[in-house]
């Protein structure tokens, strides 16, 4: 069991509690996230789980995929540390993990 | 009678997600959502994929957790199903016969799915993919399933077939048009999928017609075509499209043909009266045609609650999205953006046969949509040229080696 500590768009830290094996994305959803829209269930088809993830924590994440790479091009809020969450698996290493939801496009 | 400032019939990607867009636009009035199915909201379109393969179990399918919607004081009528709606009272009354008060209605109902009229037609073993309980249903028969007949080349159909197929099941797709996909796509995607679903094993018979399901004990044993070839079946799926719930608007005094017609603030003409997602025929700027038309997408559903939701509340932002959508079959990834009907000229960039292509759809040299395959960087630059309306190189276009984005105007300094 860990924990995310996730920042909204209005600029509160939520805690979500996180394990298993599920995606960053179904974690914040569950955990009541609101504005984390995954329009497409977390198949890399759209970018509405956008988030860009504290610089700190990006050595601990896998690296990105060709398509979740190009995915993201289509954010004009994208920054360097940009993440789509559903293509993120939740594992320890990651308990701590600091996200900021991007801004809305 | 009980009231309610917003009544919202739907528990779909559309209802539920007005709703929950009403309450992150801060109103502050009662909502209540009325539902048929006794599911809290769900993302449908894994029914046919991941649901279906039984990749992924049915609490990841929700669309927010259990709690979210009692935090957030919108209450769910499960279960129930609205059958009359008094416009002018402000009034709609369910099967059991409660009646709810509204301020605003969002009628966000969807559609059943369509279904056979030929004999043999209500046999068992005979379903649609429109909801859970439908899945839930084809999953228990698996085990007893060798044979499945699948009646419309759709996404739909094809997603399922990819699924059955991988999961060993003999999969036969009949297609009454001369391609797949036919409806909603050009004939060099239709080719693709025809030859990709062959490879995968699929018997993929097209320009075929169903004459009747055969059956014993009341479960169906076969699909007799117009030819007199049977085709064994244990199970038939049929996906051949939806029929818009409208009834109730249509009783209430709507004159509409095809759903119910929306402005482009997604009002009926019904006072207070809102529809969105797949029932709603709107105007979209994308599409070639004047009329109205209708989107059975997720993009439609959420970008028309949207809409709704902000009106609600004094926004006043016209309904103006891109059409987007997805299909996932085997490890093939489409991606469409745009609405390709009514194109007179289309330009595939890249090889089918590499797996990795695109089609692009013109009209007067315009691009009007694309639907990529595999290829998320068109999908992603080809969105901006269809924003952008403008005509490009059609040779730099079939140049596959040419990024789209190349062919955006330099913006002015």
């Amino acid at each position: 069991m860990g924990t995310l500590i996730v920042k909204n768009r209005a600029g509160d830290q939520l805690s979500i509690k996180a394990e298993g094996s599920r995606s960053l994305m179904e974690i914040m959803r569950e955990g009541g996230v609101e504005e984390i829209l995954a329009l497409c269930g977390g198949t890399c088809s759209c970018a509405t789980c956008h988030v860009i993830v504290d610089p700190e924590f990006v050595d601990r994440l896998e690296s990105m995929s060709v398509n979740e790479n190009e995915m993201l091009d289509s954010c004009e809020h994208r920054t360097p540390t940009s993440r789509l969450s559903c293509q993120i698996p939740y594992r320890d290493a990651l308990d701590g993990l600091r996200l900021t939801i991007a801004t809305d496009e | 009678m009980q009231h309610r400032d917003v009544v919202i019939v739907g528990a779909g990607h559309a209802g539920a997600q007005a709703a929950a867009l009403l309450r992150q636009n801060k109103f502050q009035g009662s909502i209540a959502v009325i539902g048929e199915e006794t599911e809290l909201p769900y993302e449908r379109p894994p029914l046919s994929k991941e649901y279906l393969s039984g990749a992924k179990e049915f609490e990841r399918l929700l669309l927010r957790s259990a709690g979210f919607w009692a935090e957030h004081n919108i209450e769910m009528l499960l279960g129930q199903r609205v059958v009359t709606v008094d416009a002018d009272a402000h009034r709609v009354t369910t099967a059991t016969g409660d009646e709810f008060g509204y301020g605003s209605l969002i009628w966000a109902t969807g559609g059943p799915p369509r279904k056979l009229t030929c004999a043999g037609s209500e046999l068992a073993g005979v379903h649609s993919v429109r909801n859970r309980a439908d899945v839930d249903r084809m999953i228990t028969e698996l085990d007893q399933t060798r044979n499945v007949v699948v009646i419309g080349g759709g996404y739909i159909g094809l997603e399922a077939a990819a699924v059955l197929t991988k999961l060993g099941k003999s999969v036969t797709v009949l297609e009454v048009q001369d391609r797949v996909l036919a409806r909603v796509a050009g004939e060099a995607l239709s080719r693709f999928f025809e030859t990709e679903h062959r490879a995968h094993g699929v018997d993929v018979r097209l320009g075929v017609a169903v004459d009747h399901l055969e059956g014993r004990d009341g479960k169906v044993t076969g699909v007799s075509l117009a030819d007199g070839t049977v085709l064994p079946a244990d199970m038939v799926i049929v996906g051949i499209g939806i029929i818009p719930a409208v009834g109730p608007l249509l009783d209430a005094g709507l004159k509409d043909v095809n759903g119910v017609n929306v402005d482009e603030f997604c009002r009926t003409k019904l006072p207070d009266v809102f529809s969105i997602g797949d029932c709603a025929a709107h105007i979209n700027k994308y599409a070639t045609t004047s009329g109205p038309i209708r989107l059975e997408s997720v993009q439609n559903a959420n970008d028309q609650a949207r809409v709704v939701a902000k009106y609600i509340v004094g926004q006043h932002e016209p309904y103006d999205a891109i059409p987007w959508f997805w299909s996932d079959q085997y490890d093939l990834k489409l991606q469409t953006v745009g609405l390709s009907g009514g194109y007179d000229d289309v330009v595939v960039r890249g090889d089918p046969a590499a797996r990795s292509f695109s089609v692009v759809y013109l009209k007067e040299g315009r691009i009007l949509a694309l639907d990529c395959l595999n290829l998320v960087r068109d999908y992603v630059q080809g969105k901006a040229l269809i924003k952008a309306n403008l005509k490009p190189d059609r040779a730099a276009l079939a140049d596959a080696a040419t990024p789209l984005k190349s062919l955006m105007p330099v913006a002015a300094a």
